[in-house]
């Protein structure tokens, strides 16, 4: 299969720490790979790189075969890639249903003329982007709380609210910053039979994560990170007997 | 010709050390704060308008220091009182609450002197007492504000760098919190930063009251021109500030002299907007103006 | 009961009839010409409540705004044309029929441009310069929009005050009323009161709907995603300061509008619609109506406008706009309406307590 998102040879410095140096690997369609690494590996910096909320000082990141590198936020968003963060950002004093709304932003076109004059077919927009936004919610069983004011959500609600409106925009590729952080082990496994069905609907997905459980269980491929450098590129099981990998995460349980 | 040129070049100088100083005021205030404080240019005219209450009946050191002095206590209060006990406002909000804390300070001057212009009488000589140099003639008190400001930039910059607060104030400014954590007291390093703003703003206000003239709603005005200033130099930097508030002054004098003097804010003004539009962080800084 | 918009617009143009009414039957009928110049500042509010309470963005500058809209219609329905009616492009113009002979004040006749016309090129005016102000500032940080608009507003006061035919300090006088259709116009004799008042309300009813509809719609949903997590919104595709952009230039060309019918109101302008003080006064209101509360704002508009105009301020005018602005950030950042005293009060009383116990609230 041709690579989909490729990332070749990027770098970024904040003041004197190099955040990632170098770094190359491909991303191809259909699959869920994870980006792993201790604190501070960098892997933060590289889904902000991809999501065009930071520019790389070198290297190049394609998309499709489009170059996004430099792009901002919104036009990488365009080019169909959606993303969580890692201390979720939901919009405040909007509902749950409203926040996956906004999701759909790019799938929609009414402007400032045609909402303020309410006009018909906006109407009708916006009654289909509602409905797909519904359907999002049930697709990961939160129908049930799309009136309720998202912010003030348990906080696995809350994680499921922001992974609904990130793919309300029917995304090609989903970055998921690390969407299992406070959550119990059971609400672990069943996010990791959502991530599955989320690819099983065509959906690939990149993931930033801690749990190792869950990596090794629906992973295709890892990526792992260590001061900003890439060590280890491959399968699971072959990067869990990497001995580079095992020194890395020394000392850290189930590795 | 050259003698000309010479008047307009120091009458600039004379503004552009001004809007210098009042552009370090709000450097000052934002590296502690990471907010622009809208009341600036407010010291400034509350420092002249107390000099000149107090000059009726003291002798004009004691008055202007009294004045400085007054003017860093109304400082420190702002700061206590309207910004000390709000937990993490944000910009929005504090911009806000500073263009309200102007709006008051200069209707209370309104209140107590009127709209009357006034000035603070010439350090030595008179209007008409001036001095020779190179064929020009300007008066000392370009010579007075000139070096007082100069003075000011030195002993500011010094204080930074060499102080124990003003060491405490700059890693405050680069790390709040870290700075917090080292167990600097950064709220009170932030009153400092008003009181010494407040200060420095009135000082200014004085030596150049007698050039210049003061008035209750002069604020705004120095306000504006101290932020261009601040913004030419790219926030948070002081010597840029120094060196953008002298090109300001200056281009400014020269542009009176081919235009209107009613457009004399409307040149500076327009600076600030093509700046902003060209160049936000900034002619002489490499720092950057946008601020997480 | 829950009224929607179209609902909640009709109450409110039934409530002004009421109180038109009411101020004609109690013989205070006077009262309307207050009334109406604050329903024609609280459009220029509203503007700036849209601008605030959902793009975030602060402007100290609308009241120029204001004054370039309504010194643009000013200049344009007053500057008698006839010696340049040679001249191709007035010629044209008259063609088209976009200029006006009207009478003036000695019996002579003017030729001026039609006051529609000029309306629409005032607006356009204000938008253009919101646009050019609007692109760089809108990308940086919160006070550099503060400052440029205070800049921009800055200049329009002192381009008034210094320029001869903007009439200096006296502003521009004698401006004509602006037609309407069915014989209405706004502005002109006193015996219209009741009618420019009607106009306004109308006028108002309208913009009012048109920004519920809006951020009700795609557009006012992204603008809220932006006020409560930007760079989230920006991930989702919203192209934020683009939005911030079209808003910032929308609510220009309403406090433009806003300019051009009080001017033909009151049959003239100064500067003074342009100083600082103004803007900040617009800001105080908003403050108060809450930020992204347009029923509120409205509300405390046409009441702090109209008591600011029947003077009951007096001299302390300035001042009480500049406490209602410090004191509504202080206690209440998200408006009256929001404001929770008890809430409020339990977080003082917590912030005491522990710095009592030594600890630095942070």
């Amino acid at each position: 299969m041709t690579p989909f998102l490729e990332v070749s040879g990027v770098s970024k410095r904040f003041g004197g720490i190099q955040a990632v140096s170098g770094v190359s690997f491909q991303v191809r369609r259909g699959m869920i790979k994870a980006v792993i690494g201790p604190n501070g590996a960098g892997k933060t910096t590289l889904f902000n790189m991809v999501s065009g909320f930071s520019a790389p000082d070198h290297g190049t990141i394609t998309f499709g075969g489009h170059p996004i590198h430099g792009c901002r936020p919104h036009q990488v968003a365009a080019r169909g890639i959606s993303r969580t963060f890692q201390n979720i950002r939901l919009f405040e004093h909007l509902s749950a249903l409203e926040n996956v709304m906004v999701g759909r932003h790019l799938r929609s076109r009414a402007g400032f003329l045609a909402g303020m004059l309410d006009l018909g077919w906006a109407r009708r927009e916006a009654t289909a982007m509602r409905g797909l936004a519904l359907e999002v919610m049930a697709f990961l069983g939160i129908e049930a709380l799309a009136d309720a004011e998202a912010t003030s959500l348990a906080y696995g609600q809350q994680r499921a609210v922001e992974l609904a409106r990130a793919l309300a925009s029917d995304p090609e590729l989903v970055l998921l910053d690390e969407p299992a952080a406070g959550l119990n082990m059971r609400e672990t496994r069943d996010l990791a039979g959502l991530i599955t069905r989320i690819r099983d609907r065509g959906i690939t997905v990149l993931l930033v994560e801690h749990d190792m459980s869950l990596v090794m269980e629906i992973c295709d491929e890892v990526l792992v990170l260590s001061y900003g450098e890439k060590i280890a590129e491959a399968d699971p099981r072959t990067v869990q007997r990497d001995p580079q990998v095992v020194k890395v995460y020394l000392g850290e349980e189930e590795c | 010709m050259s003698a000309l040129f010479f008047q307009y070049l120091m009458a600039g100088l004379t503004y552009g050390m001004i809007y210098a100083v009042v552009g370090m005021g709000f450097n000052i205030i934002y590296n502690a704060t990471g907010v622009i404080n809208f009341a600036q240019g407010e010291f400034v005219m509350l420092g002249g308008m107390i000099a000149v209450s107090l000059v009726k009946i003291l002798p004009l050191p004691l008055a202007i220091l009294l004045a400085v002095l007054a003017t860093m206590v109304v400082g420190a209060l702002v700061e206590l009182v309207f910004i000390r006990w709000l937990s993490s406002p944000s910009v929005l909000r504090m911009i806000i609450i500073t263009v309200g804390i102007s709006i008051l300070i200069r209707e209370a001057a309104l209140l107590i002197w009127g709209q009357n212009v006034r000035a603070l009488p010439y350090f030595t000589g008179s209007e008409i007492t001036s001095l020779s140099i190179g064929g020009a003639r300007m008066s000392p008190q370009v010579l007075w504000t000139l070096g007082a400001c100069s003075a000011l930039v030195a002993l500011t910059t010094a204080f930074f760098r060499w102080s124990s607060t003003g060491k405490q104030m700059r890693a405050c400014a680069s790390n709040r919190v870290a700075a917090s954590l080292c167990g600097l007291p950064t709220r009170n390093l932030v009153t400092a930063s008003f009181i010494l703003s407040a200060g420095m703003g009135a000082l200014a206000g004085c030596v150049v009251s007698p050039i210049t003239y003061t008035q209750y709603n002069i604020g705004t005005g120095l306000a504006m021109k101290g932020f261009t200033v601040a913004i030419l130099g790219g926030l948070g930097s002081s010597l840029a500030a120094v060196a953008a508030g002298l090109v300001l002054g200056v281009l400014e004098a020269f542009a009176v002299s081919v235009m209107p003097s009613a457009y004399k804010d409307a040149v500076s003004i327009t600076l600030l907007l093509a700046i902003l539009f060209l160049r936000p962080t900034g002619l002489f800084a490499a720092r950057v103006a946008y601020r997480p | 009961m829950h009224l929607n918009r179209y609902g909640q617009v009709g109450i409110f143009m039934a409530s002004a009839a009421g109180l038109q009414l009411a101020a004609v039957a109690a013989g205070r009928g006077f009262l309307l010409t207050q009334m109406t110049m604050s329903a024609y500042y609280t459009l220029a509010v509203l503007g700036i409540s849209l601008l605030m309470g959902y793009a975030g963005q602060i402007s100290l500058g609308h009241a120029g705004f204001v004054a370039v809209g309504g010194y643009t219609s000013a200049v344009l329905t007053t500057l008698d044309l006839t010696p340049y009616r040679a001249q191709p492009l007035v010629a044209a113009s008259q063609g088209l029929g976009l200029l006006l002979a009207r009478p003036d004040l000695y019996g002579g006749e003017l030729l001026v441009v039609q006051p529609l016309v000029a309306c629409i090129l005032a607006v356009a005016l204000a938008t253009l310069l919101a646009f050019v102000v609007g692109i760089p500032v809108l990308k940086l940080k919160g006070h550099y929009l503060a400052m440029a608009t205070l800049g921009v507003g800055t200049i329009v006061y002192s381009l008034a005050l210094g320029t001869q035919w903007l009439g200096a300090a006296d502003g521009i006088s004698s401006v004509p009323p602006f037609p309407l259709p069915f014989g209405a116009s706004v502005g002109g004799p006193a015996g219209g009161r009741v009618v420019n008042y009607y106009v306004a309300v109308a006028l108002l009813g309208a913009a009012m709907l048109l920004l519920l509809n809006l951020v009700q719609a795609r557009v006012g949903r992204a603008l809220r995603a932006i006020h409560g997590a930007e760079d989230a919104a920006a991930a989702m595709g919203v192209d934020t300061a683009s939005l911030k952009l079209k808003t910032f230039v929308l609510s220009a060309a309403l406090a433009a509008l806003a300019g051009v019918f009080l001017t033909h109101y009151n049959g003239g302008i100064g500067p003074s619609e342009a100083s600082v003080m103004k803007s900040v006064k617009y800001m105080a209101i908003v403050a108060v109506g809450g930020m992204g509360s347009l029923w509120g704002t409205l509300g405390m508009s046409l009441a702090l406008n109209f008591l600011s105009l029947r003077g009951y301020f007096g001299a302390y005018d300035d001042v009480v706009f500049g406490l209602i602005l410090v004191g509504m950030m202080l206690f209440a950042p998200e408006g009256l309406l929001a404001l929770q005293p008890r809430r409020a009060l339990a977080a003082l009383r917590l912030r005491l307590r522990r710095r009592e116990d030594g600890e630095e609230p942070r």
